[in-house]
């Protein structure tokens, strides 16, 4: 059987970049996925006659671009195309509906948010500045390893020298205002800023995305940069359509590798990995096969990875802390096939918002009592929506004059208190979803032709990701950084020699950003002595 | 008690350019395709020749459309209170009837902005300024018996420059204009509804500001082009006015300085200091927003200050970094806003400049790139610190002024 200099376990985006850079650098990579399709949670596979959905990940703008460049994805077909607009819909306390809008002018958004509050809309200027300085602060930390504080290495010393400066270089106001930003709930860091309460729960509502916490749970205002610190073609805080949606992404990905002669098997995950003296040796994989390698990245959450691994060769604490690294499946996700592009209250015909993201809800109260709805174990009866209708930029995904729409939902439980997920209570989900934003589009349900329904139970079965966890393990303080996964183990090796991890469980965490994958081919690199290439 | 007062009620996916109440008014003068938008309306950068129109200022005419201005009416018993805790200026001294340039800060003594205040009345005053604050406005009135109220969209405003500014006015039907002295405004009855003619303006030239309500637009610009044009009135763009106002030393907000309220690096906001703004700042009126980071900044010393320089030769420097030396070495500088001066046949700019090269007594050299016929030059001249304003006739302040 052919030998490999590196095995790299899960054809996800984070793994098909790490495989790409490995494969580039001189090393001849194997990518084993166990599904029959690559992509991982960054997938577009048609589901319904013609239509095309991105499956899981729906939007792209945190996908470093450095990568992009390094792996040269555009030659594989990459285009991000910018979306503009969005809006939030108004219900008001007389039963009729309003909707504020974003648009492309700067001048076009402050009038349409003034007839709100007209002082939010310069309020909304002071908070995206400040949001911007938070932004600045940690962009270059993305694609840097982290320090280990406790280290005496000189890597870690520099690198905590370099952390310590930009920190300094804050100013002593703004160091107070960062160490209140990463401990505040999102709730009462916009109420400091804003009065309207539709705006906030805009806002808001996007800082509880793949996170079982509620917007007045401390330590989800960060979450709010996981939105902004993205950016297309320097367009900070930009987000865009993945062109044929974000399967494009890791096809690019994978096609990249393909031609700078990687291999790819599918069907083929991995139930253990072998391990001798501390050493990886290889894994045995579902089918019962063997496979060989001294070098094997995991793409894997930090949980199932370690799961994969004979506790006898890892030290308990590491077992302790795999098995504690919270996922808490909170998100769901349907997606929808239309008949025609559905109509919404508020939003006039052919506006320019339907090209972005809508929303419904109407306060941060009202997120608060969805996150209720978790932890008693149901889906939110009034969950957090964030829908788009990518077929109205992207011509490829849809027919001509038929449209597909994305629901991402927070919140939504792994495990229900009525009893584990089947059929029917994925289909009443999925029903009482469509059954919500009919509230606010009348012609809705009539154009509804198909639906995709996830649940965080679909989203483990499918994609491997523990508890259906968008972010292989949910990005609050306590999980970044020197503790993404597990402190020491946070530079993307493991106590097993040989093994790394590359997936979003470690640094910087989740979004299609590509960075952990980026990020572990260069320490892989490093511990061969070899340069990355490019 | 604080409150706001809202009354711009406006439909969901408009247009996001407005155009002004005067634009149907001088729509067919347009001759260019230079336009220019403002705070959300359609300027003009010009409207024909550029010179003609800088020339009308500083000879006959020019009229500037100003109503994307923002305008906020700061009104009760506590409003004199609140303005000299507001701005670096003290309102006590600033009688009714008068006009006042200042700026305004926050806690760390950086530069909000830089605006005119209007006494109307001993409770009354209006503030204009380029950026919208209401926001920085309220909190600062948390206390305070005021009711602030933004009339942007109210009121509408034109710039009447230049030395037959004065005349035209007169004949508009503003009897009695002559009288008003610089920084002093007075209300006219015109057609039957009231103008208010302060005697301001961006143009370091004679010049006035009209302001009414925005239903009079029309008319009033009819009523002041027919008493105008046979004393060469037209109306200019910005570029025109931007020449005049680098001639009358005076600083733009997003040129000379950016507010705080928009900056991300903290090193590039200002101090009034720095934009050599010693001048607005009163330090003995008592508290104001800012003050003890004033007064700490002004023990420290500048870093470096805003000057005006002179430079040899006649090509526009903007943009232009500044150096010790011929060969340029160390940069101790850069050009903000640049200008030929027709006028004055010099070669003028407002730079910042590090200490000590701002105190004047060093030679100092700019780099110009030049894109000269599709090829792309650089040249070096010598330039040296100059007085400001760079042009400052006499007619400016003169009262009456000269009946041309």
């Amino acid at each position: 059987m052919k030998q490999y200099d590196a095995v790299i376990i899960g054809a996800g985006h984070n793994g098909l970049v790490a495989a790409g850079y490995l494969q580039r650098s001189g090393l001849k990579v194997l990518v084993l996925e166990r599904n029959d399709h690559i992509g991982g949670a960054t997938t577009s596979i048609s589901r319904y006659e013609d239509f095309t959905y991105s499956n899981c990940s729906y939007v792209c703008s945190l996908f470093r671009q450095e990568i992009a460049r390094s792996l040269e994805l555009y030659k594989y077909g990459l285009q991000v195309i910018p979306y503009a607009g969005g809006a939030q819909i108004i219900k008001n306390d007389d039963g009729s509906y309003d909707a504020m809008g974003t648009y492309w002018h700067d001048d076009a958004n402050r009038r349409d948010l003034e007839r709100f509050s007209k002082r939010d809309t310069n309020a909304y200027d002071r908070l995206n500045r400040d949001i911007i300085r938070q932004c600045k602060f940690i962009k270059p930390l993305l694609m840097r390893t982290p320090a280990d504080p406790t280290s005496f290495k000189p890597r870690d010393l520099m690198e905590l020298l370099y952390l310590g400066k930009r920190f300094y270089g804050l100013g002593k106001e703004q160091m107070h205002e960062t160490m209140r930003f990463y401990t505040m709930s999102v709730a009462d860091y916009l109420n400091e800023y804003l009065e309207n309460d539709a705006l906030k729960s805009y806002l808001a509502g996007g800082a509880t995305v793949g996170t079982a916490l509620g917007v007045y749970s401390p330590g989800t205002a960060y979450i709010l940069l996981h939105h902004a610190m993205g950016d297309l073609d320097g367009n900070v805080g930009a987000w865009g359509f993945a062109r044929g949606g974000m399967g494009a992404i890791s096809k690019a990905l994978n096609d990249s590798f393909l031609a700078a002669g990687g291999h790819v098997r599918l069907n083929a995950g991995v139930s253990n990995f072998t391990v001798e003296h501390g050493k990886v040796k290889g894994m045995q994989l579902e089918n019962g096969e063997t496979v060989k390698a001294d070098l094997v990245v995991s793409g894997m959450d930090v949980r199932r990875t370690f799961n994969a691994i004979d506790a006898n060769e890892l030290p308990q604490w590491v077992v302790d802390r795999a098995k504690n690294f919270r996922f808490r499946g909170s998100s769901g996700k349907v997606n929808i096939a239309l008949d025609g592009l559905p109509s919404f209250y508020g939003i006039p015909k052919d506006s320019p918002c339907m090209t972005g993201d809508l929303h419904i809800s109407q306060s941060m109260d009202e997120l608060e009592l969805a996150y209720d709805d978790w932890k008693a174990g149901r889906w939110s009866q009034d969950p957090y929506l964030d829908m788009l209708i990518p077929s109205l930029v992207d011509p490829t995904m849809t027919p001509q004059g038929k449209h597909w729409m994305s629901v991402f939902i927070q919140y939504c439980p792994y495990k229900l208190a009525e009893g584990d997920w089947n059929e029917d209570r994925k289909n009443a989900f999925g029903n009482h979803i469509i059954d919500r934003i009919s509230q606010f589009s009348p012609d809705f349900k009539e154009k509804v032709l198909h639906m995709e329904i996830r649940t965080p139970k679909d989203i483990e079965d499918e994609t491997g990701l523990t508890e259906g966890n968008i972010f292989q393990g949910e990005l609050t303080m306590d999980q970044l950084m020197f503790n993404r996964p597990i402190p020491g183990y946070a530079q993307y090796r493991t106590p097993i020699s040989g093994l790394y991890m590359c997936g979003s469980s470690t640094h910087p965490g989740g979004g299609v950003m590509g960075a952990p994958g980026a990020n572990a081919a260069r320490e892989v690199l490093l511990d061969l002595g070899k340069r990355m290439v490019p | 008690m604080t409150s706001i007062i809202t009354n711009n009620e406006r439909p969901l996916s408009e247009r996001p350019i407005l155009e002004t109440p005067f634009y149907p008014s001088y729509k067919h003068l347009i001759q260019n395709d230079n336009y220019e938008e403002w705070a959300g309306y359609t300027t003009l950068a010009s409207f024909a020749d550029v010179g003609q129109e800088y020339f009308s200022v500083r000879n006959t005419c020019g009229v500037y459309d100003l109503c994307p201005m923002i305008k906020y009416d700061i009104c009760g018993i506590d409003a004199e209170r609140y303005m000299n805790r507001l701005i670096t200026r003290n309102v006590k001294k600033l009688l009714p009837k008068r006009v006042t340039y200042t700026v305004w800060c926050d806690d760390k003594g950086h530069i909000i902005e830089d605006g005119t205040v209007f006494r109307l009345s001993a409770t009354e005053f209006r503030l204009c300024c380029a950026d919208r604050q209401i926001d920085w406005l309220m909190d600062c009135a948390i206390g305070y018996d005021l009711v602030i109220t933004e009339v942007t969209d109210a009121i509408v405003g034109l710039a009447v420059q230049g030395p037959v500014s004065c005349k035209i006015l007169k004949k508009t039907g503003f009897d009695g204009v002559e009288k008003l002295k610089i920084f002093q405004l007075e209300s006219f009855s015109l057609n039957g509804y009231e103008v208010m003619v302060s005697r301001t303006g961006f143009t370091g030239d004679l010049g006035y500001e009209l302001w009414t309500n925005a239903i009079n637009a029309a008319d009033l610009w009819e009523t002041l082009f027919k008493a105008g044009k046979p004393h060469g009135i037209r109306m200019i763009g910005s570029e025109a006015l931007d020449m005049l106002r680098i001639e009358a030393g005076l600083i733009m907000v997003d040129v000379e300085f950016m507010s705080c309220f928009h900056t991300v690096k903290y090193d590039r906001n200002r101090t009034p200091f720095e934009l050599g703004l010693d001048w607005v700042v009163d330090m003995n009126k008592g508290h104001f927003i800012g003050r003890r980071a004033l007064v700490e900044a002004r023990q420290k010393g500048l870093k470096n200050k805003l000057v005006g320089i002179d430079i040899d030769w006649n090509k526009r420097a903007d943009g232009a970094l500044i150096y010790n030396s011929e060969n340029c070495e160390r940069q101790i500088g850069e050009v903000t806003s640049a200008l030929w001066s027709p006028i004055l046949k010099q070669n003028i700019a407002l730079a910042y400049l590090d200490a000590p090269y701002f105190e004047g007594n060093n030679d100092m050299w700019v780099e110009v790139y030049m894109h000269r016929e599709c090829k792309w030059e650089r040249e070096v001249y010598k330039c040296r610190v100059t007085e400001k304003p760079f042009y400052n006739p006499d007619r400016k302040k003169l009262t009456p002024p000269l009946d041309l």
